[in-house]
């Protein structure tokens, strides 16, 4: 069983180096946008096998933390590509 | 029904490393930024919903915990991943990633020229 596991986790980091190539050659912003969002979505995969493989719960409150780590870093980052600010002004300043 | 148990386990683990390896094929090979993020935002979502269920089972009837939290993490990838692609190819729209030549249409250019033209209207009656 555990190998079977330890198996998944290998392919799970050979597919975060694939993307990886495509953050390191992408040929605009957004294609590593999109690359670095498929790797945050990646490492929590990781981090449920690893707590399947040190056998233990105690992991899985972070992987609640980089979901919403990664969402907010996705938005923030897609709303500074779009208007080229991230917390506007408001009208009355 | 260990064994039951296993089996449903590891064949949720499998879809979920298929449907990622899918998503990493689907990044390198695909020709621009709005079919990658096609294939980003929902293959990867699909396939890590499927193993954190997997994990969840594996807790729930190996280990004897119920995790809440992972319910949670999973309701939420639901909802925000799908929201997450949807921001990203709209920022490389307006900031003129061009889509492959293979495109046929582009509707949304005329919508965005037409809105550029009535914000500009607007805009000196504002001041």
């Amino acid at each position: 069983m555990n190998l079977f596991y330890s198996v998944c986790l290998v392919l799970v980091i050979l597919s975060m180096l694939g993307l990886l190539y495509r953050v390191w050659k992408g040929p605009s912003v957004p294609d590593r946008l999109v690359a670095l969002d498929a790797i945050g979505v990646m490492l929590i995969s990781a981090i449920a096998l690893l707590s399947i493989l040190f056998d233990t719960p105690f992991f899985i409150d972070a992987i609640l933390l980089i979901a919403i780590m990664s969402f907010i870093g996705t938005v923030s980052f897609s709303k500074f590509i779009e208007r080229g600010e991230i917390i506007e002004r408001g009208p009355n300043r | 029904m260990d064994l039951i148990a296993d089996i449903i386990i590891v064949l949720l683990v499998t879809v979920g490393i298929i449907f990622t390896i899918v998503t990493v094929i689907g990044i390198l090979r695909l020709p621009d930024v709005y079919t990658r993020a096609h294939a980003a935002s929902k293959s990867a979502t699909l396939g890590v919903m499927s193993l954190l269920l997997g994990v969840f089972l594996h807790f729930w009837w190996n280990e004897g915990h119920f995790s809440v939290a992972l319910l949670l993490g999973i309701v939420f990838l639901f909802i925000t991943s799908p929201i997450g692609g949807h921001l990203m190819t709209r920022a490389a729209y307006m900031s003129g990633v061009q889509p492959t030549e293979l495109t046929v249409g582009d509707d949304l250019k005329e919508a965005v020229k037409e809105q550029r033209k009535e914000s500009d209207k607007n805009t000196p009656d504002d001041e």
